[in-house]
C-alpha cells in the first residue's frame, strides 16, 4: 500500500530539538590534542601511515584506505604526531588511534592542492576522488559514500534520494547545513548525480524544518530535476526503507539494498562533505555536530574537527549541569552512551546529547503484559513482544525465523514499552549471538 | 566542567529515552476508571456491594502478596483482578466464599502461570468460574435493587461451610427473567442499572464511560470492545429479525455482563490477541460465543465462558495473525 510521504507505523518522541534549531553554525576552536581512530567508518580500518614524531600539516594523510570498502583518516589540524595507541573508542571499545599534540602556531592552512575540476570527471575518477578525501555516511552509520556511488551495473539507478529527516530526537545539524549552507548541498547533489548518471533527484525533509524547506527550495538550480518533499514527522523517518517508501510509495524487498529499486540514499552532511572536496579539494576533517542536551549548559550547533575529545567539546559548550548523567553520541533513539570523555568525535558523530538524570531510562523492567504496542510501533512489522520473549529465553534460531535480520535496531519498540523492556538491546545481543554461531559454523 | 571530574556516566543500551507510559500506570489507570462503576454498584446495591467489593480486592491484594514474586502488589494489577471479580458477584454473597474467590484468582489464575503477563486465562473470571463451580447456588442469588444504603441484602457475614441463611428478597437478573420466564425488561433500566445482576455490571453507561475514558488514553485497544459488541448487535439482530421472540439487540447489549466484559474483561491485555487483526477475530469470537450461550444455551448468560474460551484460542489466533514483514514477498505483492 503506497503511501506518499510517509510510512505506516513509527513513534512521536518529543522532539527537544528547539534547544539548538535556530542558533547558526559556528566553528570551535582548536583543542590542545586530537585523536583520530583509525576505524571511524563501516567496512575495514585504515593503514597507518605516519609514525610517533611526524609533522602533520591539516588534511595530511595519516592512514590510508585499506581495499574498496574503507578510507583513509586525515589530519585534522597542524601538528605532532605524539602517541599511536589503544584509545577510548566512541563505541565503548579501545581501538588503535594516532594521537597528535596540536601546533598552537600554525596556521592550519592545508597544503596547496589541485581542486578536480567534476564536469570533466569519470565516474570512476570522482569514486576515487571522494574516497581519497575519506568521505563516509555522516548520518551515523558512516558507510564508505563512494561505494553507493559506483552502483552495480545490473541495477540501473533512476533516484537519488537525499535524506534529511533528520528524526532523531535533539539533533538539528542536518537542518542547519540545509538552512545555512543550501548552495553547498545542491552543488554536491549536483556533482552526485553526474557521477552516478542520475537525472532525478527527491531530497526529503521533515515538516518540523520549513526554514530548510524554504532555503532549499529557492536554492534549487533551474537546470537540475532536483525535488524538495517535505515528509511526515515522525520517527523513524530517515530510515532508508522508510524514507524509500515515503518518496517513491516502495518498499525495498526484505534483505536486499535500495538499489533494488533503483534508488539510492545519501546523507545531507555527506553530500556537503562532496561539496566541499570539490570546491576546496579538502578531506573530511570536520563535521557539524549538535551538541545539546537539557544537562548541557551551552548547546550549539558546531563545526567539530574530527578526533576531538567529547571532554573538550563539552567543555567549550558550557560544561554540564550538576544533574547531568548520560552522554550520547549520535541521537537519543539509535545512539550510544558513552562511558568515557576522552573518547573522540568521530566521523559518525551526528550529535552529543547530555541527558539529566531525570530523563534516562528506568531500570526497573516489569513483564511483558502483550499489549501490543511494540507491533503497532515496529516501522517494518515485526513482532517485537514474540521476539523480546524468545530473545530472553535464548532461542536465537527461532528469532532468525521470525524475521529478526529485518529489524534494524530503530529502537521505537523499546521507546514504547509500558514494562520498560530493553527490547532494541535484547535484539543487538541475539543477531551478535546468530553472527558468532555462524562463524563457529563455518 | 562538572563532568570532567563527575564520577560516574550512565551506559545505558538504546534508545536512551522512553515514552511516559509504564505498566504500573496503566494498571492504575484502569482502577481509577473502575470507581464510577464501584460508586454505581454502592448506588443501587447499597453497602452490601462495597463489602463484596472490598472483600474481593483484600483477599486478591493478600494472595498476591503471600505468592507473588517480590514487589508486584505496586503494578495494581492484582487491584484489578479483586476489583473486577468483586463486581462480577451479586450482592448478598457470603463474604467468605468472596473472600475464597478472590484468593484463588490470584493463585490459580495467575501465580501458577508464572505471574504477571503468563497467565492464559483472565484471573478474575477464572476466580468467578471457581466460585460458580463450588456454590452455584449463592453466585446466582441476586438480592432486589434498591432499598437502604446499610441494608444487608444476603448472609454476607456467614460462617464458612454453613448454609447461609436466605432472608433477603431477591429477583431474577433481566437474562434470567427472559430465559426462564420469558419475561423482557425496558431497556431504560438496562442503560441506568437499576435491575437485578452482579453488583458492577448493571450499570452500562457507566462502565461504557470508563471504557471511553481508557481508550481515549490507549489504555485498552478500542477494538476488542468494538468487534465484541458489533458482533453481538449484528448476530442479535438477525436472530431477533427472523424470529421476533429472540431477544432484540439493544437489550443484548445492555444485559448482563456483556458491557463489564467486553470493556473490562476481554481487554485485558496479557489474556487477548497481541495483533490488532487477532483483536478483532477475538472480540468477533466472544460475541458470537455470547448469543450462542444467551439464546440457546442453558445458562441465562454466556459472557464468561465465552472470554475464557477465546482467552485459551489466544496464542492461536496471534499466530494466525502475524504481521506481514516490511518488504516481504507477501507485502509485496498487493
Amino acid at each position: 500500500m503506497p503511501l506518499a510521504f510517509d510510512f505506516r507505523h513509527g513513534v512521536h518522541p518529543p522532539e527537544e530539538k528547539e534547544l539548538t534549531r535556530a542558533l547558526p553554525i559556528r566553528r570551535m576552536p582548536y583543542p590542545d590534542e586530537l585523536v583520530l581512530p583509525l576505524r571511524q567508518h563501516a567496512g575495514k580500518p585504515a593503514k597507518l601511515r605516519v609514525k610517533v614524531g611526524d609533522y602533520v600539516e591539516r588534511g595530511d594523510t595519516l592512514a590510508d584506505a585499506d581495499g574498496f570498502v574503507s578510507v583513509p583518516i586525515h589530519a585534522s589540524a597542524a601538528g605532532t604526531v605524539t602517541a599511536i595507541e589503544f584509545w577510548p573508542h566512541p563505541d565503548g571499545s579501545y581501538a588503535e588511534a594516532v594521537r597528535i599534540k596540536v601546533d598552537k602556531f600554525a596556521a592550519q592552512v592545508p597544503r596547496p592542492r589541485l581542486v578536480p575540476e567534476w564536469a570533466g570527471l569519470t565516474t570512476e575518477q570522482v569514486v576515487k576522488a571522494v574516497q581519497a578525501a575519506g568521505v563516509v555516511g555522516l548520518g551515523g552509520a558512516a558507510f564508505p559514500t563512494h561505494v553507493k556511488l559506483a552502483p552495480p551495473k545490473d541495477h540501473p539507478v533512476h533516484t537519488l534520494i537525499i535524506n534529511g529527516a533528520e528524526c532523531e530526537p535533539y539533533l538539528t545539524s542536518d537542518h542547519r547545513t540545509m538552512a545555512e549552507y543550501p548552495d553547498r548541498v545542491l552543488f554536491g547533489i549536483r556533482v552526485m548525480m553526474h557521477a552516478m548518471g542520475v537525472a532525478r533527484c527527491v531530497v526529503g525533509i521533515e515538516k518540523n524544518k520549513p526554514d530548510a524547506i524554504a532555503a532549499m527550495r529557492g536554492a534549487v538550480p533551474k537546470d537540475l530535476d532536483v525535488q524538495i518533499l517535505p515528509l511526515t514527522v515522525k520517527y523513524p523517518q530517515g530510515a532508508e526503507k522508510m524514507l524509500i517508501q515515503a518518496v517513491t510509495g516502495v518498499e525495498v524487498p526484505s534483505g536486499k539494498l535500495p538499489v533494488t529499486v533503483g534508488v539510492v540514499v545519501q546523507n545531507v552532511g555527506s553530500v556537503a562533505a562532496i561539496a566541499e572536496v570539490f570546491e576546496t579539494g579538502l578531506p573530511l576533517i570536520e563535521r557539524i555536530v549538535t551538541v545539546t542536551g537539557h544537562g548541557l549548559l551551552k548547546p550549539q550547533n558546531l563545526i567539530v574537527p574530527v578526533g576531538t575529545k567529547l571532554r573538550d567539546l563539552i567543555a567549550y559548550c558550557g560544561g554540564t549541569t550538576a544533574d547531568a548523567a548520560e552522554v550520547i553520541l549520535g541521537g537519543p533513539m539509535m545512539g550510544t552512551a558513552v562511558a568515557n570523555l576522552d573518547a573522540p568525535v568521530v566521523k559518525g558523530t551526528t550529535g552529543v546529547v547530555v541527558l539529566r538524570k531525570a530523563e534516562t531510562r528506568s531500570e526497573t523492567v516489569y513483564p511483558c503484559i502483550h499489549c501490543g504496542r511494540c507491533l503497532d510501533a515496529c516501522p517494518v512489522f515485526l513482532n517485537p513482544s514474540h521476539l523480546g520473549d524468545l530473545a530472553r529465553v535464548g532461542r536465537y534460531e527461532e528469532m532468525a525465523g521470525s524475521h529478526l535480520a529485518d529489524c534494524m535496531l530503530c529502537g521505537s519498540c523499546a521507546y514504547v514499552c509500558p514494562s520498560n523492556i530493553p527490547l532494541a538491546q535484547l535484539f543487538q545481543l541475539s543477531k551478535a549471538a546468530l553472527r558468532r554461531a555462524q562463524a563457529v559454523a563455518q | 566542567m562538572t563532568t570532567a571530574t563527575a564520577p560516574k556516566l550512565i551506559v545505558s543500551a538504546s534508545p536512551h529515552v522512553k515514552s511516559v507510559d509504564s505498566t504500573p500506570k496503566i494498571m492504575w489507570h484502569v482502577v481509577l476508571s473502575l470507581v464510577p462503576v464501584v460508586a454505581a454498584s454502592a448506588w443501587f446495591f447499597g453497602i452490601s456491594a462495597l463489602l463484596v467489593i472490598v472483600t474481593a480486592s483484600v483477599a486478591a491484594l493478600i494472595t498476591e502478596r503471600a505468592v507473588g514474586k517480590g514487589g508486584t502488589l505496586a503494578d495494581g494489577s492484582a487491584m484489578i483482578t479483586g476489583l473486577l471479580l468483586g463486581l462480577t458477584l451479586p450482592a448478598g454473597m457470603p463474604l467468605w466464599m468472596v473472600a475464597l474467590g478472590g484468593a484463588f484468582a490470584i493463585a490459580f489464575g495467575k501465580a501458577v502461570w508464572g505471574g504477571l503477563g503468563q497467565n492464559v486465562f483472565n484471573p478474575a473470571l477464572v476466580g468467578r468460574a471457581f466460585l460458580q463451580a463450588a456454590f452455584p447456588v449463592a453466585i446466582t442469588t441476586w438480592p432486589t435493587v434498591g432499598g437502604s444504603f446499610m441494608e444487608l441484602k444476603g448472609d454476607l457475614f456467614a460462617l464458612p461451610f454453613l448454609h447461609p441463611v436466605t432472608n433477603a428478597i431477591t429477583s431474577a437478573t433481566p437474562l434470567g427473567l427472559l430465559k426462564f420466564e420469558g419475561k423482557g425488561t425496558d431497556l431504560l433500566p438496562l442503560v441506568i442499572g437499576n435491575t437485578g445482576g452482579s453488583v458492577g455490571e448493571t450499570a452500562a453507561l457507566v462502565i461504557l464511560a470508563g471504557g471511553v475514558y481508557l481508550a481515549l488514553r490507549r489504555y485498552l485497544n478500542w477494538r476488542i470492545p468494538a468487534s465484541i459488541l458489533l458482533t453481538v448487535v449484528v448476530f442479535s439482530g438477525i436472530l431477533h429479525l427472523v424470529d421476533a421472540k429472540k431477544p432484540d439487540p439493544l437489550f443484548m447489549l445492555f444485559s448482563g455482563g456483556l458491557m463489564l466484559g467486553a470493556i473490562y474483561m476481554a481487554t485485558d491485555m496479557v489474556t487477548s490477541p497481541v495483533t490488532n487483526k487477532g483483536k478483532w477475530v477475538f472480540g468477533f469470537g466472544i460475541g458470537l460465543l455470547v448469543v450462542l450461550i444467551r439464546v440457546w444455551g442453558g445458562l441465562p448468560e454466556g459472557v464468561m465462558y465465552a472470554i475464557l474460551f477465546m482467552n485459551a484460542l489466544t496464542p492461536f489466533i496471534n499466530r494466525a495473525t502475524q504481521p506481514a514483514v516490511f518488504g516481504s514477498a507477501t507485502r509485496l505483492a498487493k
